[in-house]
């Protein structure tokens, strides 16, 4: 009877090696599909009892933080500013998700990040409940304060960036809305907040500083002005047409100013002070000079027509110069209209870039990744330069001519007293009749020593007559405000 | 393989085995107790840990009630089968102790106390394991009444249905009341009808033995030697219609095919019953609708996610490769995990690395049965070890391989360790008869062959064919 036995032995060991076989293919490698399941409670649930790290100011003041809750989830989502931050954090909800840092940085915060690996290990072993990291932000409470009180009352948004660093020290929007009504884990609560969110035509949810594409209008002219300069054939004091309507080349419409007359007296004015007066038709005529090419290569330096905060993954939009133009579609380019559209942070890229000497910082919104100490540094974000837009004598002439503006033009509301702005307004057409413009302005200070750029843009203006909407009006204090907190602390 | 080894080692060097001395191995078996035993402890100690960040306040009483209950076992093995296999008993013990230790900690989330009723019925089956080794002292004893122990297997299996005593839990008619206590008679008549197939084929292999027609290469048996597979197939499917549960009906008419293989050597048997099987699969996949509803969850487990196998897919996954740890993972989101699904529950917070320890333990009992069922000298003792061996890995495959969605779920006890008394006690009872007839395997023959050392009694195994 042994050769059955052993042929039986062999079949449990057939049996025994199917087993085995099976549960390393469930465990090791069908795991991953099966814990990413939607209906998998089970990851969701451990996901929620864990200790979700904090989204941190640069000063460590959290903006979003975990406290704990009496709910079968153990934990509680807050964030204490509510609104002022909520375009940055986003929102961390049971039923909906999640969005902004909490969705890019999850990883992180839920301590599922590989960087994090040794901790968990560490953690399995004690037998500890692992905990998720902390993510330190570059924003400043006080600039993003000033930026966030600027904007009551106005739709639109603000961003200020560190000129040696590129670091984004605010980043502000209007209206918000308040994430911890969706991050409650009451249903009900939920299910209404997010619904009102949904439904808002003012898209409260949007991270307009950094996804908000506008055209930038006269601000662009600042990145004419750069082209001109760089092209050789033009010194701020060289002299350009400005006459009250400009001809545009193969068409009959006629461009003009945003004031009555010409730029000058015959017609005719000198570059800087094109800018100062923010002439359009003296740079229409240069863009027309220098060529959509020229245009174009001089706006890519700046940073358009490539996606910023890629490390961060903060879904941030690509600011727009089109590839290709015709003569009088170039004339419009020049002067920020026709397909141009920027975002703030771009704005706010080209002038932290003349600030900076020419160079272009990679602008960066995350300081710091911690561990679930919160102490202990994991990786910290080095400043990087992305490209030199400008040489440093263009930087230099664009520098004194932006002082003009602020000084003497149309950017006088950005006067701080004792300290030298440079800046440009904008007063982009929306491209829709009856509509109000965009106010935009984008300034640095201090001119001589710039330590902070700021870009402003309000989109409507509710409270304000349509006549008096401009960026010198209502975006210029704004960024003042905004210098000045950041200068100040 | 390591036997033809053996066999030709002993054939080159004979007086080598002449003057070994035969090794009992009880003091192994009590080192390796402790072992057992510690693990046992530190495992539900781990659990209050995990779940509570606690030493659970009954720690040294949970040690105490596992060591006595093992260190009896080991005393009366001793004393009663002292040349038993050594790695039995521990294993068991190991298996026992995470039973309960994961039962604990199911007991923590859910709010029950079905580890201490365990632990109770732990110590019932090492009662009867103590009687069985005291009172069955030569395992031929039990080949005597193979008729009255098929009919005793028979009424076992049928008193569920009767109607006072029998009741049904989750759609499976398997459970007697007696009083105020449950029981599932199968359990028991699954090793009653072990013994009685095997005393049965020991009497009747040479008729089933003998070839008929020739069909494909296969010798068929003759068409009026059909008669008793026929009977034990009919009786799995009344089994499976009648209450409803397909586990048992495919584990016993499993076990009797491996067992007619084993006595007749023809492997025409093995073919005819899985024909069979196919056939009656099929049948009552058209009669009873259980059948194909098992089949649907197991090729589709997420039609319904909170079904058990989604469930016990989830949390083996979420286990992964070391697991979350005793304590710290959610087993009670997998419905019934204290019974049929404790290995799924085990594999999540245990992880891969402790659920293949554990199939591993379970494949090494069963090759300790297989090896005294080589090393036997009496056809019947061969057949009943090899029966209770494979049928016992035959069981852990069929739940195994349910749960972790290998094969279609079908409803079996994971022995050892699935919550439930009929089960835990029953096994034991098998234990106690694999250790009695490795007990009889090991033991050195009295007189006549010099050769007859434990050691090197694989060369006087004669092979039939």
């Amino acid at each position: 009877m042994n050769s059955p036995i052993r042929r039986i032995s062999a079949g449990c060991l057939l049996l025994c090696v199917a087993l085995l076989i099976n549960i390393t293919y469930v465990q090791a490698f069908w795991a991953d599909e099966l814990n990413a399941r939607p209906e998998n409670r089970r990851v969701l649930l451990d996901e929620y009892s864990r200790e979700r790290g904090p989204i941190l100011l640069a000063d460590d003041t959290p903006i979003a933080r975990s406290v704990p809750d009496d709910s079968e989830f153990e934990f509680q989502r807050q964030y204490p500013q509510g609104p002022m931050y909520a375009p940055l954090t986003g929102y961390y909800s049971r039923f909906y998700g999640r969005t902004g840092l909490e969705r890019a940085q999850n990883d992180i915060l839920s301590g599922e990040d590989d960087r994090l690996f040794v901790r968990r290990l560490i953690d399995m072993a004690t037998g500890e409940e692992p905990k998720g990291g902390a993510v330190k932000l570059t924003v400043q409470p006080a600039a993003q304060e000033a930026a966030y009180e600027g904007l009551e009352g106005y739709k639109g948004a603000v961003v200020a960036i560190d000129i040696e660093t590129g670091a984004i020290l605010a980043a502000a929007n209007r209206p918000s809305y308040d994430p911890n009504a969706i991050a409650t884990h009451d249903f009900d609560e939920q299910t209404a907040a997010k619904n009102d969110l949904d439904s808002d035509e003012d898209q409260p949810a949007l991270n307009r500083a950094f996804a908000q594409r506008l055209p930038p209008g006269s601000v662009f002219k600042l990145v004419t002005a750069a082209a001109a300069l760089e092209s050789g054939e033009y010194e701020p004091d060289s002299e350009v047409p400005g006459p009250a309507q400009y001809d545009l080349p193969l068409s009959d419409k006629p461009l003009g100013n945003y004031f009555e007359g010409a730029c000058g007296p015959g017609g005719t004015t000198t570059l800087i002070e094109a800018l100062r007066i923010s002439c359009n038709t003296a740079f229409a005529h240069i863009g027309n000079e220098l060529g959509h090419d020229a245009l174009l290569d001089q706006a890519e330096r700046f940073g358009f027509n490539t996606q910023p905060l890629t490390d961060s993954d903060m879904n941030a939009a690509t600011s727009v110069f089109p590839d290709d133009a015709s003569e009088p579609e170039t004339a419009y380019s020049a002067i920020g209209q026709f397909e141009v559209a920027a975002t703030p942070l771009q704005i706010a890229m080209v002038s932290a870039a003349i600030a900076n000497d020419g160079v272009l910082m990679d602008p960066y919104l995350i300081r710091e990744v911690r561990g679930p100490d919160l102490v202990s540094p994991i990786e910290q974000t080095e400043p990087e330069e992305l490209t030199e837009a400008v040489s440093s004598e263009t930087a230099e002439q664009l520098t004194d001519m932006m002082v003009e503006v602020v000084d003497d033009g149309t950017g006088e509301n950005a006067q701080i007293e004792g300290i030298d702005v440079a800046g440009k307004t904008g007063t982009a057409e929306t491209g829709r009749e009856d509509e109000p413009p965009y106010a935009w302005f984008t300034s640095f200070a201090p001119a001589d020593e710039p330590r902070v750029a700021v870009a402003v843009v309000i989109e409507e203006a509710p409270d304000t007559a349509r006549e008096d909407i401009g960026g010198g009006a209502l975006a210029a204090p704004i960024a003042r405000d905004v210098m000045e907190a950041v200068l100040g602390s | 393989m390591s036997l033809d080894r053996a066999r030709e080692r002993s054939r080159v060097d004979p007086p080598a085995a002449e003057s070994v001395v035969p090794r009992r191995g009880r003091g192994t078996e009590l080192i390796l107790l402790l072992f057992a035993i510690g693990i046992a402890t530190f495992a539900y100690i781990n659990v209050d840990l995990g779940a509570l960040g606690r030493v659970p306040p009954n720690a040294l009483g949970y040690l105490g009630g596992l060591a006595l209950a093992t260190g009896v076992a080991h005393v009366v093995i001793r004393i009663r089968a002292p040349y038993a296999d050594p790695v039995i008993l521990p294993i068991v013990v190991t298996l026992c102790g995470l039973g309960l230790a994961m039962i604990h900690r199911l007991d923590l989330a859910d709010d029950t106390s079905h580890a201490t009723a365990q632990l109770t019925w732990m110590g019932v089956g090492v009662a009867l394991f103590v009687a069985v080794l005291i009172f069955v002292r030569d395992h031929r004893i039990l080949s005597r009444l193979p008729y009255l122990a098929g009919l005793t297997g028979l009424v076992l299996l049928m008193l569920p249905l009767l109607p006072v005593i029998g009741h049904s839990v989750r759609g499976a008619r398997i459970w007697i009341n007696v009083g105020s206590m449950t029981f599932q008679p199968g359990e028991a008549a699954k090793i009653i009808l072990i013994i009685a197939f095997a005393a049965y084929l020991v009497q009747k292999r040479d008729a089933l033995a003998l070839a008929g027609r020739r069909f494909l290469g296969v010798d068929l048996p003759r068409a009026r030697d059909l008669g008793p597979i026929l009977l034990v197939w009919l009786g799995g499917l009344g089994i499976l219609i009648v209450q409803n549960d397909l586990g048992p009906s495919v584990l016993l008419f499993g076990i009797f095919v491996l067992m007619i293989y084993v006595a007749t050597e023809r492997i025409s048997w093995i073919f005819l019953g899985l024909l069979l099987i196919l056939a009656g699969g099929l049948g009552a996949n058209a009669v009873v609708g259980h059948v194909a509803e098992r089949v649907d969850t197991w090729l589709d487990p997420f039609a319904d996610p909170t079904g058990q196998i989604a469930q016990s897919l989830y949390g083996l996954a979420y286990g992964g490769v070391v697991g979350t740890g005793l304590g710290q993972g959610r087993p009670d989101l997998i419905p019934i995990a204290e019974s049929d699904f404790i290995a799924a529950a085990l594999g999540e917070e245990l992880g891969l690395t402790g659920l293949v320890a554990i199939i591993l333990f379970y494949a090494l009992l069963a090759s300790r049965g297989l090896r005294s069922a080589l090393l036997l000298r009496d056809p019947f003792g061969k057949l009943l070890a090899a029966g209770l061996a494979a049928g016992f890995f035959l069981q852990v495959f069929i739940v195994l391989g349910g749960v972790t969605k290998l094969i279609p779920l079908t409803g079996l006890t994971t022995p050892f360790m699935s919550l439930g008394g009929s089960s835990l006690v029953m096994n034991w009872v098998l234990v106690a008869l694999l250790i009695r007839l490795s007990d009889a395997a090991r033991r050195p023959v009295p007189s006549s062959s010099p050769s007859a050392s434990s050691d090197t009694a694989q060369t006087q195994v004669v092979r039939i064919r």
